[in-house]
């Protein structure tokens, strides 16, 4: 057991926590279904597999919200960039829909990377002003109403159909997982990344291009935030006013979960998918336990404030 | 000879510190008393701060007691230690800079109405303060953050002389003065004596310390060496206390041969009135020296150089072509070849939580990238001939880089440029608080990068440094170049003298 | 040596200080200047609006424009202290609600229940403030991050007490906090039932405006000159420096976000009593909580910490909601209002760039 924590490194530490959790909380909802229904629901694959898809739209927004996190900055656009993606897409449809979305989420990531590493608007205020210009685009674009725009047919087979009874959204989580490991592990964009989360000074004097790997960052966020939505929009077949919304703070949420320090500089993907997929089993055994959402809202605090001291516990101090 | 020190007020007996490998303080007693100015002298990372901050209750002794006034005390913050009459105006302003002059004065006691802070008393005591070291220019009322730095300084002094100090400690106060300002602080002082406080006095100007100094502790290398009363050791002799070793077999030897042709020609260098009108030339394989008191210009003109600066004004060549870097990126790009190795390596030279692998390649990613993609194998070895080439002392390449001692992380800022072939390599006072084994291993590497080809602008401090290492030295002065010195004209006493920009041949004032 | 030196023989103390005192209002109004700047531009927005109002400068406007103001500036007054010292609270609008639902049934029976739980609702908002304070001083866990987490408890308690929207709050004090002094003197039986010449001058004023200077000057003024307030400024200055000055570190963050907390459920109590109801909105919250950063950036206090304080934050709030107050009057198109609310945010924030584009050291960027 010694040999066994002496080989992780500091940041494995997080996550090996929150995998433990995660076991908790499936047998603590075993053992409730158990009780009360005498069956095992949460441990059948089929309905871990509809969690999981579920689960993917935070993932996706989650992925390019860490990317961001690690530069020190956060992303608060998400919300209306993902709502505006899926309405754009499904207004456009036909073979151009997911295009646009994704570029809807291009565009407005550029628009929060030049104002955060250009003109160095505070990322938690430039971004808020932007997920309210957005909301304001779309408020005028719909009227206000739900979109009459359905879903194309591609977009309903990612979001919400299966292939081999894995649903695909699955697949295009797991797509971007890959595409964002290798961009922080492989790239001198990801290189970059870290460094300016952790000094942004010396990265500068190292010659890297830091306002250019801000304004990357940020447009990786928008990406991700715009395919949630085009796949949220499949998923529920049409596009609807605050689709988003209740997806930034799970979002931020997972990331510190996963052991990615809010302040920059450290965190490994992984760690930001174990934080999705706890706090989609904690929703998924509080819904089988049909805790009100008062209850639940209570437990996500605490679970947060309980998982960061946990991590606390076990930070060598430097510096 | 009579123990300078009778009735001291502040005694130290065997108190040793270490940060580290590196031992700041190893074993030292002092004493000092009151009515007396002390004048603590020795080189930079002689232990004179770390001496200061455990006296002032910033940092802890590892071992060894402290006594005031024969009472044994042990000060777990800068306040404890204020209420215990030690007080110190620190190099590094501990001025609150969005507070106003008034409030940074009566910071920690205010005087108080009905529990409430009374800013009118605290107005008024702030006036008498700064009356009393002839700032009557200073209101109160302003911010400090829009205050020149020489005025800062003044209220730093002002905020000392608030808290009613028994034992006073300057560290290199005058450093940031106006001459105007500087006289004011000696008459106060010299009122402090006849009000019976306790000054230690530390200082690089030896002329103030001949000025004001009624006894002098030598220190070096941690070390307590000796303490005298003034006129007790003559300057040469002191001197040589300081240094305490030959001072020529710690460089390598310099080569003789005829000056060569310039890779690095910077002409009329100008920037918002701090570099003023600068030319000069740094051959390939040639090591130039800046020199002058801190803060005459030296930081900014390698910042310009390295492209940091905006609305920079002149012309800048390198291997005899025009280029005028516009950011750091810029600077170290291929065709240009500018390297920095910056003043503070925990802020501005690593990235501290990363890996020695991550911070080696850090500044040359663009050399192992195959397209967007870093080739690992080929980092790999580049990181491993660094670590090899510099004799970095690393468990792994892996390990964080705070996990290193000071000189080797100060090698991982070095060996990150050297990495990128630089053809000119600026040095912001790279030895720094680092131990004199390291030192040695960096002036090596410097004349062998410069037996490489690689044009090498070195700021330093130290002025043994600059004489030992530099084939030619400029001196700046107010954000000009004030002289050139070359060969054996490198001596101490002429870069004292065109430090302050005098014309003395005379021996420096020691 | 770059600083002019000044002659040795100063000039007579007497008509220096006569200078001074002149000098010193000069000072004092450029050390104010983003505040000057949000007065000024929420004194011209609002001019414009009354004059284009068909019953401006009526009180019965006032009242209207000051009820739907209140609130939120207690809540952005709430966000402004942990702001100074550096550090953001996403916790207060949930902090508002959470104290809005407990207001939703106490504050209502006898006169003593009554004041009973007023007490009751102001010392929990501190309470969550405390905890706050403490999760971030003891747990050392970044601000931002764990008040996002004590906010979900706070809705969750908020939930708890009101799953539903509902609730009674007593009648009188509904008419009377949100109606003119004149009103509320009547409605209390106080000053001959308004009609008392001494309370003439002030009768017009809306309750929630008096309410807000009371705030002012009862609380931040007075803790702003205590050594603890003056810490938080510190703090956000350089905590550095504030630590060598010997200042109670710990002490001060625990009662900003105290404070933060109290003033929080200050604004949660008042929408109570104005709707006379409690409802444990989630999305509400968070739009509290959103809209105070942006009215403490308006305000001009420092993102950054150590520079403003919550009087500008209230001008923060007033400019904005006078901006909405405005599209009813000029015949917006109520489709273009969340987007024109937008760009102006957007603009507002983007103002202190120009800062970004005129340094000359690029370095002074990081700092």
């Amino acid at each position: 057991m010694t040999a066994l924590r002496l080989a992780l490194r500091a940041d494995d530490r997080p996550i090996l926590i929150a995998g433990a959790s995660i076991v908790l909380i499936l047998l603590a909802g075993t053992a409730y279904t158990m009780a009360t229904q005498g069956t095992a629901t949460l441990l059948s694959p089929n309905y871990l597999l509809q969690q999981l898809q579920v689960g993917a739209f935070l993932g996706i927004v989650s992925a390019g919200m860490m990317v961001v996190i690690l530069l020190g900055h956060i992303d608060l656009s998400v919300s209306w960039t993902l709502t505006a993606a899926a309405m754009m897409a499904t207004a456009v449809g036909g073979p151009w829909a997911i295009p646009v979305g994704v570029g809807v989420g291009l565009a407005a990531g550029l628009a929060n990377g030049l104002g955060v590493g250009y003109l160095r608007v505070p990322s938690m205020i430039f971004t808020l002003g932007m997920d309210a210009v957005l909301r304001g685009l779309m408020v005028a674009h719909t009227g206000g109403f739900a979109p009459q725009t359905a879903a194309t047919d591609l977009m309903r087979a990612l979001g919400a159909e299966r292939t081999a009874g894995v649903p695909n959204a699955l697949f295009v989580w797991a797509a971007v997982s890959v595409l964002i490991v290798l961009v922080l592990k492989r790239t001198v964009l990801g290189r970059a990344i870290y460094a300016i989360g952790n000094r942004e000074q010396a990265a500068y004097l190292s010659g890297m291009p830091t306002r250019r790997v801000i304004l990357a960052a940020f447009m990786i966020s928008g990406a991700c935030a715009g395919l949630a939505g085009v796949l949220l929009a499949g998923y529920s077949t049409k596009a609807y006013q605050g689709m988003g919304v209740p997806y930034v703070l799970p979002a931020i949420a997972a990331v510190v979960i996963g052991g990615a320090n809010i302040l920059g500089g450290s965190g490994r993907y992984a760690g930001t998918v174990v934080g999705v997929v706890l706090i989609v089993l904690l929703n998924s055994v509080l819904s089988i336990m049909q805790m009100p959402e008062a209850g639940r809202q209570i437990i996500y605090g605490a679970v947060i404030i309980a998982m960061l001291l946990a991590y606390r516990g076990g930070k060598l101090a430097h510096t | 000879m009579p123990d300078p020190i009778a009735d001291p007020f502040l005694t130290l007996s065997g108190v040793t510190k270490r940060y580290g490998g590196v031992r700041a303080l190893e074993g030292v007693d002092f004493a000092c008393s009151r009515g007396k100015i002390h004048a603590i002298l020795g080189e930079n990372g002689a232990g004179k701060s770390t001496l200061i901050k455990i006296m002032s209750g910033v940092v802890a002794p590892d071992e060894g007691v402290m006594r005031v006034e024969r009472r044994e005390v042990s000060f777990a913050s800068p306040a404890e230690a204020n209420g215990a009459g030690v007080v110190c105006i620190f190099q590094e302003l501990s001025l609150l800079p969005d507070l106003s002059v008034a409030d940074n004065i009566c910071v920690s006691t205010p005087p108080r109405r009905f529990g409430l802070i009374d800013k009118g008393a605290q107005r008024r005591r702030a006036e008498e303060l700064l009356a009393a070291i002839g700032c009557e220019d200073v209101n109160p009322r302003s911010r400090v953050r829009d205050l020149p730095l020489s005025r800062r300084q003044m209220v730093e002094i002002a905020k000392a002389l608030g808290k009613n100090p028994k034992l006073l400690i300057l560290d290199e106060a005058t450093s940031a003065l106006t001459s105007a300002d500087v006289e004011r602080v000696y008459d106060v002082l010299g009122r402090l004596r006849r009000q019976d406080v306790a000054i230690l006095y530390i200082s690089h100007r030896m002329h103030e310390i001949e000025a004001l100094a009624d006894v002098a502790s030598v220190f070096r290398n941690g070390r307590h060496i000796e303490t005298f009363a003034k006129g007790a050791r003559s300057n040469a002799a002191i001197v040589q206390m300081m240094i305490g070793r030959e001072i020529s077999s710690q460089y390598p030897p310099k080569p003789e041969r005829p000056r060569p042709a310039p890779m690095l020609e910077v002409r009329g260098l100008s920037w918002e009135g701090r570099l003023r009108d600068i030319s000069l030339d740094v051959g390939a394989g040639e090591i130039v020296g800046l020199g002058g008191l801190d803060g005459q210009g030296q930081k900014e003109l390698l910042l310009a150089l390295f492209g940091v600066l905006r609305g920079v004004k002149g012309e800048i060549r390198v291997g005899g072509k025009a280029v005028s870097p516009r950011s750091p990126a810029d600077a170290k790009a291929a065709d240009v070849g500018i390297a920095l190795v910056p003043e503070d390596r925990k802020t501005e030279g690593l990235m501290l939580p990363m890996t020695v692998a991550e911070n080696l390649a850090a500044a040359s990613l663009g050399r192992f990238a195959s397209g967007p993609f870093i080739d690992r194998k080929a980092e790999d070895i580049a990181v491993g001939e660094a670590i090899r080439e510099l004799q970095i002392k690393v468990g792994s390449p892996e390990d964080p880089v705070w996990t290193l001692s000071g000189g080797n992380q100060q090698k991982v800022v070095i060996a990150k440029w050297l990495m990128t072939k630089p053809r000119v390599i600026l040095l912001n006072d790279p030895t720094r608080g680092i131990d004199v084994g390291t030192k040695q291993e960096i002036y090596r590497l410097l004349r062998r990068m410069a037996d490489e080809g690689a044009a090498i602008l070195f700021y330093s401090t130290d002025y043994d440094e600059l004489i030992g290492c530099c084939d030619r030295v400029a001196i700046l002065y107010d954000g000009a170049v004030v002289r050139e010195l070359e060969g054996a004209a490198i001596t101490e006493t002429a870069i004292v003298a065109s430090s302050l920009n005098i014309d003395a041949e005379a021996p420096a004032h020691v | 040596m770059s600083d002019q030196v000044l002659p040795a023989d100063a000039a007579p103390a007497a008509p220096r200080s006569g200078r001074r005192r002149g000098g010193d209002w000069l000072l004092v109004l450029r050390q104010n200047g983003s505040l000057l700047f949000a007065i000024a531009l929420f004194a011209l927005l609002y001019l414009g609006y009354h004059l284009a109002h068909p019953r401006g400068f009526t009180t019965q406007v006032l009242v209207q424009n000051a009820n739907e103001a209140f609130t939120l500036a207690m809540v952005a007054m709430a966000q402004t202290i942990p702001v100074l010292l550096g550090g953001l609270d996403l916790s207060v609008g949930a902090v508002m609600t959470m104290v809005n639902c407990i207001a939703s049934h106490l504050v209502i029976g006898s006169p003593g229940q009554i004041a009973l739980g007023i007490l009751a609702c102001l010392a929990s908002g501190a309470l969550a403030g405390f905890v706050n304070g403490c999760v971030v001083v003891y747990g050392r866990i970044p601000p931002i991050i764990a008040t996002l987490a004590t906010a979900a408890i706070a809705i969750g308690v908020a939930l708890l007490l009101r799953p539903t929207p509902g609730g009674k709050l007593d009648e009188d004090l509904n008419w009377a906090m949100t109606n003119s002094v004149a009103d509320f003197a009547e409605t209390f039986g106080l000053a001959d039932g308004g009609k008392a010449p001494w309370l003439a001058p002030v009768a017009w004023l809306p309750v929630p405006v008096v309410l807000l200077v009371l705030v002012v000057v009862l609380v931040w003024l007075p803790f702003r000159r205590t050594v603890t307030g003056r810490t938080i400024y510190a703090i956000g200055s350089s905590e550095s420096a504030a630590y060598m000055s010997g200042l109670p570190l710990n002490r001060a963050k625990i009662a900003a976000f105290t404070l933060a907390g109290f003033f929080a459920g200050v604004g949660g109590l008042f929408l109570a009593i104005q709707t006379s109801s409690g409802n444990a909105d989630l999305p509400q919250a968070g739009a509290y909580t959103l809209n105070s950063i942006a009215s403490v950036v308006i305000g001009g206090t420092s993102l950054v910490g150590g520079s403003g304080g919550p009087v500008g934050s209230i001008f923060g709030t007033l400019v904005l909601r006078v901006i909405s107050f405005g599209f009813r009057v000029f015949d917006i198109p109520p489709l273009l209002q969340p987007l024109f609310e937008g760009l102006v945010l957007l603009a507002a924030v983007s103002l202190g760039a120009a800062r970004a584009l005129r340094v000359r050291n690029t370095l002074d960027l990081f700092r």
